[in-house]
């Protein structure tokens, strides 16, 4: 015996699972879009945001009918857009981070590809970029965000419903259960306190890392396995990121604002490219089998 | 598609480069400064406070505040007087008495204002100078980590803490006040911006959870307080009835009357939080205002006030943090237009807006131009110059609240540097041209923690000088030379109905057809007061139009062609 709700429930969620991934994804960052602005004014101004949607959505436009002779779904490009607008914080007054940004997100994935699909998550491409080509320019968002409970629970609560609806919860839980153990290693190493290795988990620039970019079906590599051992590189290297940040490693200085985000765009194209590859032996192997005589 | 995509990154490139360049001016500013503290006998040295062994992995950060300068003629002699805070326990304040002859001598322990730094009573964070009972003698209000301290100016550079009988004795944890006559009585009344929480003792702490509680939205800072002058020596704590007690983490206050209303209004800078206006609702009560601030949260550490753009308005310079990579909070730069449409502009961009972790400012008329120049002091902490917080910050900044709150969840910043050696900033207002920044040109190449920054024409030149308190190093004297050429003139007022330091009194200068507006100051930038006297600069114009004073009582005065490259003492109108 079911009660109307939950039948409606029952209903939402396998409609949910039908869906096009995008479209809950597209979904969670417009909730987080709301929530902040509303709250805490995240953005900063809404410029920003025009700028950085309406950049996107017109490389996408434009580069899809180009190369591929169809107008793209601007899905993707919606999603960029808003994690640029939200994650990039410029010095003041500058506009050109959010329209390079965009153009060089987008772009991204028509011009760095690899048997025909692209390797970096558009907004990790983009933002790892201008963290490392324009610092005096930019800083990724570490704030903004009111540091509260309440805003920190809706977004994790719908996050991880969506990831899980979109099958890519396994990676949202490796990647955080290895950066809390590695939290507690780096902890142990530097003899800091563990609750602030763990507390960049409950910021925001980690809410959108961990259920829009290393998340991004587009550019996970093709296995449940496989995906988690990336996560866990991931979260590996984000880690000696961090340490070489503690010990003071000058020459990794550039990396240190935005650790877990350089880390995915060291990791992620390496691995997608690895995993292309095993595809393209397993393809051929397949292809040996069925050619050979029985 | 190619070609486009790596011109893209290019051009990130080349604009990333133009940024970190904006502001480099190739024309020769018209003044130069010359740094002569040693020469004019001003050796004084800022030590940080000591506190709880508990908070030892963060004591840099939390020690990082206490150097502050004031400016007083304490004597009447017509020369102007320096009070500089110490912060440590045993460590004298100092009272730099200006001889008049380009040297100046410390008396703060002859005059009972040096030795009180006791445990106890906590250490100094800033003093503002006053004449609470207008007996003609400037009276000084210290605040600290600690209980208040009210010394009565009994003449003959002699001093007695009346802070008991005059029922301001209270433990705050305060880093800016302002003398303020908020009911227009004609007594000076007191705001204290506490920033820690007034329950917490630094030498004795019961608690570890003493921290901001958000970097952003924070409201668990120390409650300010207005205290009102009852007369006969007494005060009154007026706060709750007057609705001025914001518990963010204020750092700065100033006062002036920003809408135009007569009456004098409260701006506070606030770390971890927007910045506040308080409307003065006709003396019975302050309004919190939206005026434009309350969306734009950052890290405010200084409320300067001057008329930008010479419009005859009160504008607001708000000093926040900047570092390359890791946050652009940007210094606000806020328009004053109340009057036509109920809000603030924000004006900042480019140099006025990212000068490091900045903390004092001022605006003042540097090179007598006619135009507002703007001096920001900053750095946070100097230790070792290859280690850097940032990173550790970075960790916590964004994370859940109360994790933060707690003092221990902070990593050990050990003897790294914050924002350390970084140089001040000298911006010449170049009016529609903007601003540019010319410190290194003009002699301004110290890398110390700047902390509060005066103006002051310190050998009655006509020119302003600047006096720089840093944090744990010496303090700075810059002594001012400009170019031959351009005109100035200085006002100094004397109140009779009203306060007779006459704090709150607008001029307004009219020459050459432009106006300029200056306020007396009662406290202002980030623990310092300037010189109440009001100097404009009249570039190329010797003659003045008018000088129109606005006394607190309300008497409007009128002095017609004052003579210029002069000093005029002006005395307040019986009506």
């Amino acid at each position: 015996m079911s009660s109307p709700s939950l039948v409606a429930s029952r209903a939402l969620w396998s409609w949910l699972g039908r869906l096009d991934p995008r479209y809950p994804v597209s979904f969670l960052i417009t909730l987080i879009l709301v929530l902040g602005e509303a709250r805490y004014g995240i953005l900063g101004g809404y410029d920003r945001l025009v700028t950085a949607l309406g950049v996107c959505t017109a490389t996408e436009l434009a580069l899809s009918r180009t190369v591929r002779g169809r107008f793209a779904n601007v899905q993707s490009a919606y999603i960029t857009g808003i994690s640029l607008a939200l994650l990039i914080k410029p010095r003041a007054g500058l506009l050109w981070p959010f329209a390079l940004g965009g153009f060089v997100a987008i772009a991204s994935k028509y011009v760095l590809q690899y048997r025909g699909r692209h390797l970096w998550n558009p907004s990790n491409f983009a933002i790892s970029l201008l963290v490392l080509a324009a610092p005096g320019s930019i800083a990724i968002l570490s704030r903004q965000w009111g540091n509260d409970l309440a805003t920190n629970a809706v977004i994790w609560c719908f996050g991880l419903l969506i990831v899980s609806r979109v099958r890519m919860l396994h990676v949202t839980l490796s990647y955080v259960a290895c950066f809390v153990a590695l939290a507690m290693v780096r902890s142990m190493i530097t003899g800091g306190p563990l609750l602030a290795e763990i507390a960049p988990l409950t910021g925001p620039m980690y809410q959108l890392f961990i259920f829009f970019m290393v998340t991004d079906p587009k550019t996970t590599v093709s296995t449940v396995r496989a995906r988690t051992l990336v996560a866990a590189t991931v979260a590996l290297v984000e880690a000696v990121i961090r340490l070489a940040g503690d010990f003071h490693v000058a020459a990794l200085g550039p990396l240190y604002p935005a650790p877990p985000i350089v880390a995915l765009a060291i990791v992620g194209p390496l691995a997608k490219v690895i995993d292309l590859q095993r595809e393209r032996v397993r393809v051929i192997s397949a292809d040996g089998e069925n050619a050979a005589p029985s | 598609m190619a070609v486009a995509f790596l011109a893209a990154i290019t051009l990130v490139v080349a604009l990333n480069r133009r940024a970190e360049r904006a502001g480099v001016d190739p024309a020769a500013p018209g003044f130069h400064f010359a740094e002569v503290a040693a020469q004019v006998g001003i050796g004084f040295v800022h030590h940080g406070p000591t506190l709880d062994p508990n908070v030892d992995n963060i004591a840099p950060l939390i020690g990082s505040l206490g150097a502050a300068v004031s400016v007083a003629d304490v004597n009447n002699d017509g020369w102007p007087d320096l009070y500089f805070t110490n912060s440590r326990f045993g460590y004298p304040n100092a009272l730099y008495l200006n001889r008049g002859n380009g040297t100046f001598e410390d008396v703060a322990s002859a005059a009972g204002l040096a030795d009180v730094n006791r445990p106890g009573e906590g250490v100094s964070m800033g003093a503002v100078w006053g004449d609470y009972d207008n007996d003609g003698l400037e009276d000084l209000l210290i605040y600290k980590w600690g209980y208040l301290q009210l010394f009565k100016n009994m003449g003959n550079l002699h001093f007695v803490d009346v802070t008991a009988s005059a029922g301001l004795r209270q433990w705050m944890n305060a880093n800016g006040a302002v003398w303020v006559d908020y009911d227009r009585d004609g007594l000076l009344d007191l705001y204290v911006a506490g920033y820690y929480r007034s329950d917490i003792d630094f030498w004795h702490l019961k608690t570890t959870r003493i921290m901001e509680n958000s970097f952003e939205f924070a409201t668990n800072g120390g409650k300010n307080r207005l205290f009102h002058n009852l007369g006969h020596g007494r005060f009154e704590d007026v706060t709750d009835r007057m609705g001025v007690g914001s518990t963010r983490w204020t750092l700065a206050v100033a006062a002036a009357d920003f809408n135009g209303d007569g009456w004098p209004d409260l701006f506070l800078a606030n770390d971890y939080g927007p910045e506040e206006l308080y409307l003065n609702d006709h003396g019975r009560r302050f309004i919190l205002s939206r005026v434009g601030l309350e969306g734009d949260s950052k890290s405010g550490m200084s409320a300067t006030l001057g008329d930008v753009l010479n419009r005859g308005r009160v504008d607001a310079f708000v000093t926040n943090i900047s570092e390359r990579g890791y946050l652009f909070h940007g210094n606000n730069l806020r328009l004053n237009f109340l009057p036509e449409l109920g809000r603030f502009q924000q004006a900042a961009e480019g140099v006025v807006a990212d000068a490091g972790w900045a903390w004092g400012a001022q605006l003042g008329d540097l090179d007598n131009d006619g135009r507002n120049e703007l001096f920001i002091v900053n750095g946070y902490v100097s230790g070792d110059r290859d280690r850097s917080y940032w990173y550790a910050a970075s960790k916590i900044a964004g994370a859940y609240g109360p994790v933060f709150e707690d003092a221990r969840a902070w990593p050990a910043i050990g003897t790294a540097s914050l924002s350390g050696y970084e140089r001040s900033r000298v911006l010449v207002n170049r009016g529609l041209a903007g601003w540019s920044d010319v410190a290194s040109r003009v002699g301004v190449t110290d890398e110390y923690d700047g902390r509060a920054v005066v103006l002051v024409d310190l050998f009655n030149r006509g020119v302003l000088d600047v006096v720089v308190a840093n944090q744990k190093q010496p303090a700075l004297v810059y002594k001012n030379s400009v170019v031959p050429g351009n005109h100035w003139i200085t006002f100094k007022l004397v109140g009779t109905r009203s306060n007779r330091s006459a704090i709150g009194a607008e001029v307004l200068v009219a020459a050459g057809g432009t106006p300029q507006l200056k306020v007396v100051d009662g406290g202002s930038g980030f623990a310092s007061q300037n010189d109440r006297r009001l100097h404009f600069g009249l570039g190329q114009t010797a003659r003045v139009d008018s000088a129109v004073i606005r006394w607190p009582s309300g008497t409007v005065q009128t002095v017609a062609h004052p003579a210029a490259d002069q000093l005029h003492v002006i005395t307040e109108s019986s009506r």
